[in-house]
């Protein structure tokens, strides 16, 4: 029976947060997969957390996490906003679009 | 059972949230638009702030179960974001109305973004810090597309906030594995526990701490957004963007890098180094070939933040002494050019290269006048203050040993010099092409004399600002 210990969660995680910076910066196509992949990042600091706490029989992370998850919702909020005012002036949210100003 | 805190030491921050949550309020029921008004009342709340704080932060004092510090670098940084965001909101009112773009939350999230700030140069615990960090940070994303119709503005605003929610992401992942091997978030039990050396575990969430914290500062290799975000937000923003979030950051890694991570020095020192040198090098370089004056501004606050984390490679007293002038300065002469660009309009409309200031020198004297002080002071030109900035954390890194660093700091601030002064060049020796309006507003004049005379006063009588300074680097070494 295999048992699955810190080094584990902390492997998935550290999976998850470089998923989603490569999210970021590898994907060509559409701004939601970027909110995405922000969130992935989020989640697997989460994780983290969660482990660590456990680990350390210390509730910090947890209460860390909750605040986490609050400020998480809240910029998803204002990323999505910001998304529909970019996509009101140009008529699409394709990410090789993101051009206009460059140098 | 655990006692009601002090209120005290966050008076300041506690009146600056209720009075933001007021002017929303009396913004939302009005029956006509308010922003005049209520940006009015916002500055006048930093003034009080600004009042309250040095009171509050008198000595020092730890609340909140330690996760809020108060001491004299707090208040001396706090000082220097309240001026800077009164400064920035006290010229954006005449700007929003010229652009049709007047609504009442414009002065309420820079209120906001102004809490978040003084929030995270009084952090004491990873979770003020990281709450401060995203107050600032969600109205500043609001702010840089402030201008909803405008497609640049907008896009500005994208680019701003997916990489800001990255440098986020990156900092609370450092902060996890912080966590995790040294079994505590707060700044007190951190700066004991490294005593003896820190697990590797420790030094890598410290590289992604600064790497976050690289993307707020806007040092390179994380400054790619800054050049889009300044030249695409609305110029107002972009005033207050260019100060008193950047002092915020900067304090913010000073207190990180001296306070809890104080003793790892030899494993952050490098990294510091190698972005302060990265950082001068794009940011004169780089600068050179740019037409619009925003983004030209972008590189040299750039430029400005390598030569400030050269102090802060020092990592000692004198060295953040060192940060803490240069900073002030830059400050003034940063508010003061961006007066001078709020006030390039031609027939209306608001211009923004740099050879629209040609023959200013003829057509607006003081305006061109004050731009020259702003410009040579930027520079580092002796007796001005930018030159004074430079010398102490130049002073600073040479007592430490780090002379390759000093040197290359010499270098790109003459290469700097040119751009500067090739801006002084359009100005007086150039044909006018276009003459800017007249009577764009009394104010920025005065704000452009009122900061190019402090900066005058600082290059003759420097003393007040140094030993100011001097000690609040003390109280940050007092432990």
């Amino acid at each position: 029976m295999l048992h699955i210990g810190l080094a584990h969660y902390l492997t998935v995680a550290a999976i998850l947060f470089t998923l989603g910076v490569a999210g970021i910066f590898l994907n060509r196509r559409n701004v939601i997969t970027i909110m995405m992949s922000i969130e992935l990042i989020l989640l697997a600091v989460n994780l983290n957390f969660v482990a660590f706490s456990h680990a350390l029989g210390d509730l910090v992370g947890q209460v860390f996490t909750m605040f986490i998850l609050t400020v998480a919702a809240a910029e998803a909020a204002i990323g999505l906003a910001i998304v529909v005012v970019f996509f009101r002036n140009r008529g699409t949210i394709a990410v090789e679009e993101i051009n206009q100003m460059k140098g | 059972m655990s006692e009601f805190p002090n209120l005290v030491p966050a008076l300041p921050e506690l009146f600056m949230a209720g009075s933001a949550l007021v002017l929303l309020l009396v913004g939302v029921f009005a029956k006509k638009d308010l922003t005049a008004g209520l940006s009015a009342l916002a500055v006048f709340v930093m003034i009080v702030a600004c009042a309250l704080v040095p009171a509050a932060g008198a000595g020092h004092a730890v609340t909140f179960s330690g996760l809020f510090v108060v001491d004299g670098f707090t208040v001396f940084t706090k000082l220097m974001v309240l001026v800077a965001a009164a400064f920035a909101l006290a010229m954006s009112v005449n700007w929003l109305r010229k652009e049709r773009a007047e609504r009442f939350e414009y002065p309420v999230l820079v209120l906001l973004a102004t809490v978040g700030m003084m929030m995270m140069i009084s952090a004491n615990n990873m979770i003020s810090l990281y709450l401060g960090l995203e107050l600032q940070s969600l109205s500043l994303y609001v702010l840089a597309a402030f201008q909803r119709d405008n497609a640049k503005a907008s896009e500005a605003g994208l680019k701003y906030f997916v990489l800001g929610s990255l440098a986020s992401g990156m900092l609370l992942y450092g902060a996890s594995l912080v966590y995790g091997f040294a079994g505590s978030i707060g700044f007190d039990d951190l700066a004991h526990a490294f005593a003896h050396g820190a697990p590797i575990g420790v030094v890598v969430g410290v590289v992604f701490i600064l790497t976050a914290m690289a993307f707020k500062i806007s040092a390179v290799p994380f400054h790619m957004w800054t050049p889009d975000v300044y030249e695409g937000a609305p110029t107002p923003v972009t005033s207050f963007f260019a100060v008193a979030p950047k002092v915020a950051a900067f304090s913010l890694l000073v207190r990180l890098l001296i306070g809890p991570f104080g003793e790892l020095v030899q494993q952050w020192q490098q990294v510091v180094i190698f972005v302060s040198i990265a950082s001068m090098l794009i940011g004169s370089f780089a600068a050179i070939n740019q037409k619009n004056i925003k983004r030209l501004m972008a590189y040299s606050s750039i430029g400005h933040v390598g030569y400030a984390l050269m102090g802060l490679a020092a990592g000692d007293e004198a060295g953040i002494r060192g940060v803490l002038i240069y900073l002030s300065i830059y400050l003034f002469m940063n508010v003061g050019t961006f007066a001078v660009i709020l006030s390039m309009r031609h027939k209306g409309r608001a211009m923004e290269n740099i050879n629209d200031l040609a023959g200013l020198s003829k057509t607006h004297p003081a305006m061109a006048l004050w731009m020259m002080v702003f410009m040579f002071s930027m520079a580092g030109v002796p007796p001005l203050a930018g030159f004074w900035g430079k010398f102490y954390v130049f002073m600073a890194a040479i007592d430490k040993g780090l002379i390759t660093l000093a040197i290359i700091g010499v270098l790109t601030s003459v290469v700097g010099a040119f751009y500067y002064l090739r801006i002084i060049k359009i100005m007086y020796f150039d044909e006018t092409v276009e003459v800017l309006d007249r009577g764009v507003g009394a104010g920025l004049g005065v704000i452009m004399a009122l900061n190019a005379l402090l900066i005058l006063a600082f290059s003759f009588v420097p003393m007040p600002l140094i030993s100011t300074a001097g000690a609040a680097a003390a109280a940050l070494f007092r432990g």
